[in-house]
Order: C-alpha cells, then structure tokens, then sequence
C-alpha cells in the first residue's frame, strides 16, 4: 500500500513537479500567540460554505422554480422527501451562520490590522466575497416564493429602482420586468445558482492563494518581539487539525440547530394582499433596513430613502479600500482612529440590528 | 525612417486595439440587452367592477384586482366608498386599512396615510393616487381618472 502510494507521487512528482510546492507547505508556520483564534473564523466561513455547496446541490434535485411551482416544491422537500426538511433546514442555518462568521472573520481582521500591506488584495477580495455572500442570501431568501421573502424582496429591489438615472435599469434587470413577479423568481434562481457561485469560486480562489502564499499575518504586538520570543506552529499537520476539530464543532452545532429549530417555510406569496405586519428581510441587512425606516421621507430636497442608500453605498466602497486609506496612529496616541472608525460602525450595525428587532 | 516605423506601429496597435474594442464591445451589448426585460403588452383596464354594496362592510377595507396592479377599497364609517393605489409610495410595498387608527397603513416601514391618500406620518414621500368610485346598481365600479 505504502509502495503503490509513493509510486503514484512518484509518478505524478515527475510530471508536475510537486517538490517545492511540498517543500513550501512543510514549512508553512502559524505563529502562535493570545489573538490566534481569530485565524479560525475564515476557516469555519469556509468549511459552511462548503456544506452550502452541498446541501444547495441536493435541494437542485427537488426544487421547482416558478410563481406557481416554488412554493409548492419547497413543501413537497419539507413534507414528503426523506431528510429533506433536515437539508433545507441545513441550508438555511448554514446560509445564515456563514454570513455571520464571514463579519466576525472581517472584523477580526479589521482590528487585528491583517489588512495593511502586503495583504491589501486579500482584504479586497474578502469585502467581495462577504458582498456576494449577502448577494446569495438576498436571492436565495425569495426562492421558497413565501410572503416575507416577496416583500422583503420588492423592497429589496425598489431600493436600487431608487438611484437617480440607473436605478430604474437596474431594477427592471433584477426584477424582470416592473414588479416583482414570477420573473423575479426565474432571475433570482439564475443569480443563486450559477451566476454568483461561479464568480464566488474565483474570488475564493484567489483568496486562499493570497493567504497561502504570503501566510498568516502578525499582530504588531508580536512583529515587535525579537525573533527569539517569538512563538510557532506548524501549519501541517498541526494547525489543519485544530482547523478540522473545530469545523467538526461547527458541524454539530449546525446540525443541533436544524434539527430542533427547523426554519420555517411561512405562507405563500400574494401579489394582492397587504405586506404583512412584521415584515422583515434577513438579520444581516436589518440594519439598513432599521435606518431606512428611521429616515423622514424628505432630507433638505432629496428623498430620505436615497440619502439612506447613498449613505450605505459610500460606507461600503469606503470599507472595500480601508487598506488603501488606513490611517496610522502615532505611537504616543491613546487613539488610534482606525479603531474608532471600526467600533462606530460595530456598535452602528449591532445597535441598528438589536433596535430593529424590538420594533 | 525611424520615426516612419513607430507611426506604422503606432496606426497598427489602433487598429488592432480599436478591433478588440469593437469586438467586447459586440460580444457584451447582446448579453446585456438580452438581461433586459422586453415589455409584456398588457391590456389597459380603466375601470372594474369589485362586487356589491352589501357585501361591503362599513369601516373596512379591501385589496382588489385592477389589471395587474392592485388597488385598496375603503368603505368608511359613514359609508362613503374610497379607492387607492395599494402600492406604498415608499418602497413598493402593499398597503390595507387599518379598522383601529381608521387609516391606511404600510407594514414595511410603519407608513400611514389618511382617508384623503395624504402621506401623514412615516417614510413614505408621496400621497397615494386616488381612484374614483361609483356606484351602479347597488355595484362597486372603482375607475381610473388618471388614464
């Protein structure tokens, strides 16, 4: 066994050249210090996006899209297919434990400063890879065609139908048309399920080969300690395998959860009836959505509604290009404005979200 | 002849980049109209029937059907009949009258209009359009003035 293993590197060796590439796994290092766990959180993003991966494979297999199909299949998955309430359950902890590891990993990063050169295309393809992810949940949440996910989602595009000049073109490509209608559904199918997977991959690539190649970054802290003091781990096999029992650990949490709190499938959609009181899109965007509702219909003489989108559109590429504009504190400061910067919009999104649920 | 040779490449790479242009160019402007929804012709409806005076109750209210877009029907306490567009001018969604406050109201954004479709508290910016409702035989019939 062990003979026929080594004669098939041997073989594969001689073809591709896989020496240095071995050779510069094997002495990858982690560096080892009181802020590591944070180097787990993309780890774990990573490992539910692969459960999303799958789960969303099997629901392919059932999952009917269409005005008058979508509901009625996700009912079939949840009441007559074996297991299937348990993948569609998966699907949805997953898609929403994804998005939140995938802020708790961006903000780790933010406040350990990882972003600062030389890892700048990493932070930039990270902010990507988070907007496509809220991109998979704003399409995937209209997919069961319920009456939550059909407001939330005409709500949704009528905040892009908002900005002056494009808006409305943007809106009718989103939509398919004026309303939110079957056609919305067909697109939204389109964008879930090869559209945004297929530019997700890349980034993702791209990602991991940044990080693989430059390795994980120091904290200031310990870029100051001389060289001697300074702590390591190998990154095989030993961080992998620390890597591996916590996503097992995040399995099993995931798991609890969809086993005994099922995600609901609510009522079908109804172009004519009234939105339903507590209406509400996912957590993740409930912030903008508590912002919006908080602005008066009418700032100076724009609509409250644009100046919000604005807002969070000049936030966002802000955010994206922190790297590029990060602003170095003086080491005698206290403050370091770039920590000041973060916890305003840290306590900015956790406030708004926390509001946005008691009301 | 030095310069004659950079001027030649210089023509080439206009040429060839111009070519390039023009080729993303012809490969993307399909795609992108493709993504555009062509428009669905639809008949123009400009008046409906919602059904009978007696089924109505007073102090409540109703979303109706007008061709694709769905209108609100009001009967008030006094008995008058109202219609509005039932779309929120805010952000799209579907409003209903509200028997308690005796106003209609918005549950996406906590919106509220009165009975005249007067934006009066809330995020939405605009009134809501009225349609005009007559009564014929005893029959509901909601129209569009707006045309």
């Amino acid at each position: 066994m062990k003979t026929m293993v080594k004669n098939l590197y041997g073989w594969l060796d001689e073809r591709f050249d896989l020496s240095p590439l071995i050779d510069f796994m094997s002495k990858k290092n982690v560096p080892v210090h009181r802020h590591m766990i944070w180097y787990y959180m993309g780890g774990v993003t990573l490992f539910l996006f692969i459960v999303q991966v799958m789960s969303g494979i099997l629901l392919l297999f059932y999952y009917k899209p269409g005005a008058d199909s979508a509901y009625e299949s996700m009912r079939f998955i949840l009441t007559k297919v074996n297991f299937g309430w348990l993948i569609r359950s998966i699907h949805s902890w997953s898609a929403n434990l994804m998005v939140f590891f995938a802020f708790v990993h961006m903000f780790s990063t933010y406040f350990t400063k990882a972003y600062q050169k030389p890892r700048e295309m990493t932070w930039v393809t990270g902010f990507l890879l988070l907007a496509l992810a809220l991109g998979f949940g704003f399409s995937g949440y209209l997919l069961p065609w319920n009456e939550l996910a059909f407001f939330a989602t005409k709500v949704g595009t009528d905040i892009v139908g908002a900005l002056p000049l494009i808006g409305k073109p943007i809106m009718a490509v989103l939509r398919g048309g004026e309303d939110v209608t079957g056609a919305t559904l067909t697109r939204f199918y389109a964008f879930h399920v090869a559209m945004l997977p297929a530019v997700f991959t890349v980034l993702l690539g791209l990602h991991l080969v940044f990080i693989q190649r430059q390795g994980m970054s120091e904290p200031e802290e310990l870029a100051r300690l001389p060289e001697d003091q300074k702590k390591w781990m190998p990154f095989f096999p030993n961080f992998v395998l620390r890597d591996a029992f916590l996503w097992l650990v995040v399995l099993n949490v995931l798991l609890f959860l969809a086993v005994f709190y099922p995600w609901d499938l609510g009522f079908k959609a109804d172009a004519f009836a009234p939105a339903p009181a507590g209406i509400r899109p996912e957590w993740y965007f409930m912030f903008m959505f508590q912002t919006l509702k908080f602005l008066p219909g009418h700032i100076l003489f724009v609509e409250g509604e644009l100046v919000g989108i604005l807002f969070f559109g000049i936030a966002g590429i802000a955010w994206m290009f922190v790297p590029f504009w990060d602003i170095r504190a003086k080491s005698t400061s206290k403050f370091n404005p770039m920590v000041i910067i973060g916890l305003i919009s840290l306590i900015f999104i956790i406030v708004m979200t926390i509001v946005g649920y008691l009301m | 002849m030095e310069e004659q040779k950079t001027s030649r490449r210089k023509f080439l790479n206009f040429i060839i980049g111009g070519g390039l242009l023009g080729w993303v160019a012809s490969v993307v402007y399909p795609i992108f109209s493709y993504l555009i929804p062509p428009k669905v012709p639809e008949a123009v409806v400009n008046s409906i029937k919602a059904g009978s005076v007696a089924d109505f109750p007073s102090n409540s209210g109703k979303i109706v059907k007008f061709g694709r877009k769905p209108v609100l029907l009001i009967r008030t306490d006094t008995g008058e009949f109202l219609a509005f567009t039932a779309t929120c001018t805010h952000l799209d969604c579907i409003v209903q009258y509200r028997q308690d406050i005796k106003q209609i109201w918005c549950a996406c954004h906590n919106g509220i209009y009165d009975l005249n479709g007067r934006n009066v508290s809330g995020p939405p910016p605009k009134p809501l359009d009225e349609y005009k409702v007559n009564i014929v035989n005893d029959e509901i019939v909601i129209i569009n003035e707006l045309g």
